[in-house]
């Protein structure tokens, strides 16, 4: 190695600042090559994100008027659950009466609902935790120590406003983007 | 390390010289596992762990190759297409149920294999580098059998894939990105399904490339062997050929029986019956577990309940992945100069511990959580990182090893002193 670095030196003197004008086009072409090996390789990455039809299916409508108080529906939004459901009067009023700092994640229950919709609670059916879905919106399902939804993988509770109360969840059931397209219908996504 | 005395290879027959001077493929052969390898004599059977390990190595991709010409991986055709399989391809039901078993033998034989590495301590100099090899190995056999338990799409193989693939959320701001670049969509669909086959199908022979880096350096410095001396000279040694041959091969067959009970009488003993269902975006099943071989590390992943500076959720994922790398760093943590557990007497009672407190572990993992269950799982979690982060380096500086026998031969034909005495 070293008797091979000697005759280079030999062959191609060293500028004045020490550095060879071969070592230069070594830097400049394994860059090249790096650069260039990286910008092949981008392809192989991006293409494993979500593809356009799977990101096609971003919007569902959900048509309210037959959900009554007190009862919620299921629906499939981007192959994900949404609970949809309609909050009796009891319920708005013992989220609205949870004190801010007893909360993981605060939020109020107008914060989480559509301005004069407050009954209307549309929330992501994912736990926060690793991705179950919460029981509770079926009739008679278990609806956990606060009357909400309740997560039977890791017992995580969630209020009547889906937010988080008990267990390893770290945030509230995230309520996805939605418009109420007339008084009955919504627009989730 | 060939030593000084191993039997060179001389091939007789014109033929074989021909080839061995073109291309030496049964000099190698012979040099690893022929005549031309000297064994230290002594080895017990904890050693017969390897060569199974490679035999379900084998298997697996012998029965997964077949499974493969049968299996549609569609989220929608991939359940019937492993029910068609078991009902009506002929022998389907059978090589379906040898490759679920044999992955769970694979893991047996495979954790039997990592703490015989433990308690004889093979991952102590020179053979650092066989020991980090055989994690790297252990680490894609975790995430092949991930992705296989995926592919037939029953309800714990897509909440299995919900679960797993979930623990990257866990991590902030990057997380969800990376979650829905791992499985293509926001939950697991085709996009997973397809690429979960692909890597499934790939993986193996990853880890049958890593395998023969690991027999590589294993055979630059020779077996260790059970009292943890090294080989002096030839009576210490005696060729792989035919002794550990044949006692390989006894003990294959003695193994394979048991895998053959398994398969042919309790094929889904270890299995979860959830899923036969097929997979429900919309429903949770009400206990989701992974398969056994992964509980202790289930376990670990459920012990943080409390956020402190860090969400509980991301402790528990950097716990799961620690728990496995810091096996990587056992060779620095453990500084004693005695390999093997036989001569370790504090050691060896750590060790036991340490089984006991994997196997309690893995009953945390796959048990339902309850309170109670959840506070054994924290206690053993704890314990899991206090022995080798805090146990194992103050054992190795405090206690007085047993003498050591004078050599290999000298434990093999005088009494045994040291297994004698650990009764004291």
């Amino acid at each position: 190695m070293a008797t091979k670095a000697k005759s280079a030196e030999v062959s191609h003197p060293t500028g004045e600042d020490g550095v060879r004008r071969r070592d230069f086009l070594n830097v400049a072409a394994v860059s090249f090559a790096g650069v260039g090996t990286v910008a092949a390789l981008l392809p192989l990455i991006v293409q494993m994100n979500p593809p356009a039809d799977v990101l096609a299916l971003a919007s569902t409508e959900v048509d309210l008027s037959k959900i009554v108080a007190g009862q919620g529906i299921k629906v499939s939004w981007r192959k994900q659950p949404v609970f949809v459901r309609n909050l009796t009067p009891k319920e708005v009023a013992e989220a609205n009466a949870v004190s801010m700092s007893d909360l993981r994640d605060p939020q109020t229950l107008a914060e989480r609902t559509k301005p004069g919709q407050m009954n209307w609670l549309i929330t992501m059916g994912v736990c926060t935790h690793l991705g179950c879905v919460p029981l509770g919106i079926g009739e008679g399902e278990n609806r956990g120590p606060y009357g909400g939804y309740f997560c039977p993988c890791h017992g995580s509770a969630y209020d009547t406003a889906a937010r988080i109360r008990q267990g390893p969840a770290p945030t509230n059931l995230v309520v996805p983007e939605y418009k109420f397209t007339s008084p009955t219908t919504v627009e989730i996504g | 390390m060939s030593f000084a005395w191993a039997k060179p290879y001389e091939p007789k027959h014109p033929a074989m010289r021909w080839l061995d001077s073109r291309l030496p493929l049964p000099r190698l052969i012979y040099n690893a596992t022929g005549p031309g390898y000297p064994v230290p004599r002594n080895l017990n059977y904890w050693w017969n762990f390897g060569s199974l390990a490679g035999l379900f190595l084998m298997i697996q991709i012998l029965t997964g190759i077949t499974l493969a010409m049968w299996f549609y991986a569609t989220a929608d055709g991939a359940f019937a297409s492993v029910e068609h399989l078991m009902r009506d391809v002929n022998a389907g039901w059978l090589i379906r149920y040898a490759h679920m078993n044999g992955a769970s033998f694979f893991f047996i034989v495979v954790y039997i294999h990592i703490f015989r590495g433990l308690y004889f301590g093979s991952y102590k100099p020179p053979r650092e580098l066989v020991w980090m090899l055989g994690l790297v190995i252990y680490l894609l056999m975790m995430a092949t059998a991930f992705m296989g338990y995926v592919l037939p799409w029953g309800q714990m193989s897509y909440w299995g894939a919900q679960v797993i693939t979930g623990f990257f959320s866990a991590f902030p701001l990057i997380g969800e990105p990376i979650r829905q670049w791992l499985l293509g969509g926001y939950a697991p669909d085709q996009a997973a399904i397809s690429r979960f086959f692909s890597l499934h199908y790939l993986l193996p022979f990853v880890i049958a490339a890593v395998v023969i880096l690991h027999i590589w350096a294993l055979h630059i410095q020779g077996s260790g062997n059970p009292t943890g001396v090294d080989v002096k000279d030839e009576k210490d040694t005696v060729p792989f050929h035919p002794y550990y041959t044949a006692k390989d091969g006894w003990f294959v067959a003695a193994f394979l029986l048991a895998y053959a009970i398994v398969t042919f009488f309790a094929p889904n003993y270890l299995g979860h019956p959830d899923n036969y269902i097929q997979a429900n975006a919309l429903a949770t099943p009400a206990h989701i577990v992974p398969e056994w071989y992964f509980w202790p590390f289930y376990a670990i992943l459920k012990s943080f309940t409390v956020d402190f500076i860090l969400p509980a959720k991301l402790w528990g994922v950097l716990a799961m992945f620690g728990s496995i790398l810091l096996l990587f760093f056992l060779p620095w943590l453990d500084r004693s100069p005695v390999r093997s557990g036989r001569y370790r007497p504090l050691f060896r009672t750590f060790f036991l511990l340490l089984v006991v407190d994997v196997l309690v572990l893995g009953w945390a993992g796959g048990a339902a959580p309850t309170p109670f269950r959840v506070a054994i799982g924290q206690i053993a979690a704890a314990y899991y990182f206090l022995h080798f982060l805090v146990i194992l380096p103050l054992v190795s500086k405090l206690e007085t090893p047993l003498p050591l026998p004078m050599s290999i031969t000298d434990s093999v034909l005088k009494p045994k002193r040291g297994s004698v005495v650990t009764a004291g």
